[in-house]
């Protein structure tokens, strides 16, 4: 076992862990914080995404001594004030409002690397999007509207007003196709 | 999946990493970026009994001049090569290799030496530091010495360094005025390894090509550079048709693998296309 001091979501931890313990394994198991989840295992799905110091990295590809004296942002902890009081973040608030999600798995990695992205771009194109979230994956493809809401809270950090047409969700055709109604 | 155990040694400066390596015996690896390693681990693929994790190695970090030559610190991210000021200026291959490795998350983590030591022939940066003829400074226990890019990559997964052997620094020369890139690669899906990716810096002299200097990804256990191609380009003007039959010769000698992702002769074949197109870019057709 290894000690190890790490702030996370703003408190400070001091935890033995093993050498091996991913920090994603840390974070979920250790500390409860089970708004990361794992999603691949394999280093390629970004669902496990966290800000380690300030920078987006996959917790399943880091090991929690790596993360010793370091600040760890997870989902949990982007948000401001607490309980029925609190301020989501600009880019949850987009995803919530511009439909970024379907199963939601992947959304907790992709907030978190949309964050970072626009630390570094905070305009970035369609394309700069679609690059910025390449280590994301999200099996419902919803990805369009994950694009939107990136886009979405780019213009809302800035200040920008949102009156780009296309600020907004996907139309989405809830009534039955026509062979199905016509079965019914 | 969790990787077995092992013990963990997280030194901070060159000295006490050999010491840690030395201490480790016969089954230690070296953790720089982790982002191929733990995967690995995870898998049970590898599982050393000793991590020397180099993470916090700080004097293995960054990018300096030293004459025509650029030193990068074998533990600079793949994020830092992206930002640094010396590359953007003189190391534009190497940058435009870089920005194409994995995704934002992996490139936080990764290091330039460290995916060199790796030496995955799908890996982009070994067949960009082979065109550049870079040299691989290497520390161990009775000092340090220099490998030429040529003699580093040895086979599949497999390189000059020696047990308790660290590499430190990479040296390339830096490409100025007259000097042309383009990292040309092709894959499946975002995030994919390189199926075939060339790398192409050339140097003209008014209307003509100079200097060619052509890497190969993944055409073979190692990078390989495209000899017959380099040397029909010296000394012709620069036009769509020379680089293109110049580009035809890009296979010869290749060995590449068949695997789910494509054929020998496909490879070879898209060898032949990419090289026309790196070349195009590159003096700017």
């Amino acid at each position: 076992m290894t000690q190890i001091n790490v702030r996370v979501d703003g408190a400070s931890y001091t935890d033995d862990v093993e050498p091996r313990t991913l920090l994603v394994h840390y974070l979920r198991e250790q500390l409860g914080k089970v708004g990361t989840v794992v999603g691949c295992d394999t280093s390629n799905c970004g669902a496990c995404t966290v800000h380690l110091d300030g920078q987006a990295v996959k917790s399943c590809t880091v090991f929690a001594v790596q993360a010793d004296g370091c600040q760890v942002t997870t989902i949990e902890g982007v948000a401001t004030g607490e309980g029925d009081s609190a301020t989501l973040h600009p880019v949850q608030r987009a995803f919530h409002e511009m439909h970024g999600l379907q199963c939601g798995f992947c959304t907790p990695g992709m907030i978190m690397a949309s964050i970072d992205l626009l630390k570094e771009n905070p305009d970035p194109s369609d394309e700069e999007v679609r690059e910025g979230i390449e280590g994301n994956l999200c099996r419902c493809t919803g990805y369009q509207n994950i694009v939107r809401a990136v886009r979405q809270a780019a213009a809302e950090m800035s200040g920008k007003a949102a009156d780009d047409p296309q600020a907004e969700p996907a139309a989405v055709d809830t009534a039955a196709a026509e062979h199905v109604a016509v079965q019914a | 999946m969790i990787p077995a155990p092992f013990a963990y040694a997280r030194p901070t400066t060159v000295e006490e990493a050999l010491q840690a390596i030395a201490d480790g015996g016969e089954d230690v690896k070296v953790l720089a970026g982790g982002q191929s390693l733990i995967p690995v681990m995870r898998l049970r693929l590898a599982a050393p009994e000793v991590l020397v994790d180099l993470t916090r190695v700080e004097e293995l970090r960054g990018v300096r001049e030293d004459g025509d030559m650029l030193v990068i610190g074998a533990m600079t991210t793949h994020a830092d090569v992206l930002t640094d000021p010396l590359l953007a200026q003189y190391g534009q291959l190497i940058v435009q290799a870089t920005e194409t490795v994995a995704d934002r998350q992996v490139r936080r983590r990764g290091t330039f030496g460290g995916a060199l030591a790796h030496a995955d022939p799908a890996g982009d940066l070994p067949a960009v530091a082979l065109a550049l003829d870079a040299e691989f400074v290497l520390a161990g226990p009775g000092g340090r010495r220099t490998v030429p890019a040529a003699e580093f990559f040895v086979d599949y997964l497999t390189t000059a360094l020696e047990e308790g052997e660290l590499l430190v620094e990479i040296r390339v020369p830096k490409l100025g005025e007259g000097w042309g890139v383009r990292y040309e690669k092709f894959n499946r899906v975002a995030q994919a390894w390189s199926i075939v990716a060339v790398a192409a810096a050339v140097r003209r002299e008014g209307g003509r090509i100079a200097e060619a200097r052509i890497g190969l990804t993944n055409m073979g256990p190692t990078p390989l550079r495209a000899s017959a191609t380099e040397a029909a380009l010296v000394g012709v003007d620069v036009s769509m048709e020379t680089v293109t039959a110049a580009a035809a010769q890009a296979a010869e000698g290749t060995s590449p693998s068949n695997d789910l992702n494509a054929q020998a002769d496909y490879r070879q074949h898209l060898a032949q296309v990419l090289t026309r197109r790196a070349l195009a870019a590159a003096v700017g057709l």
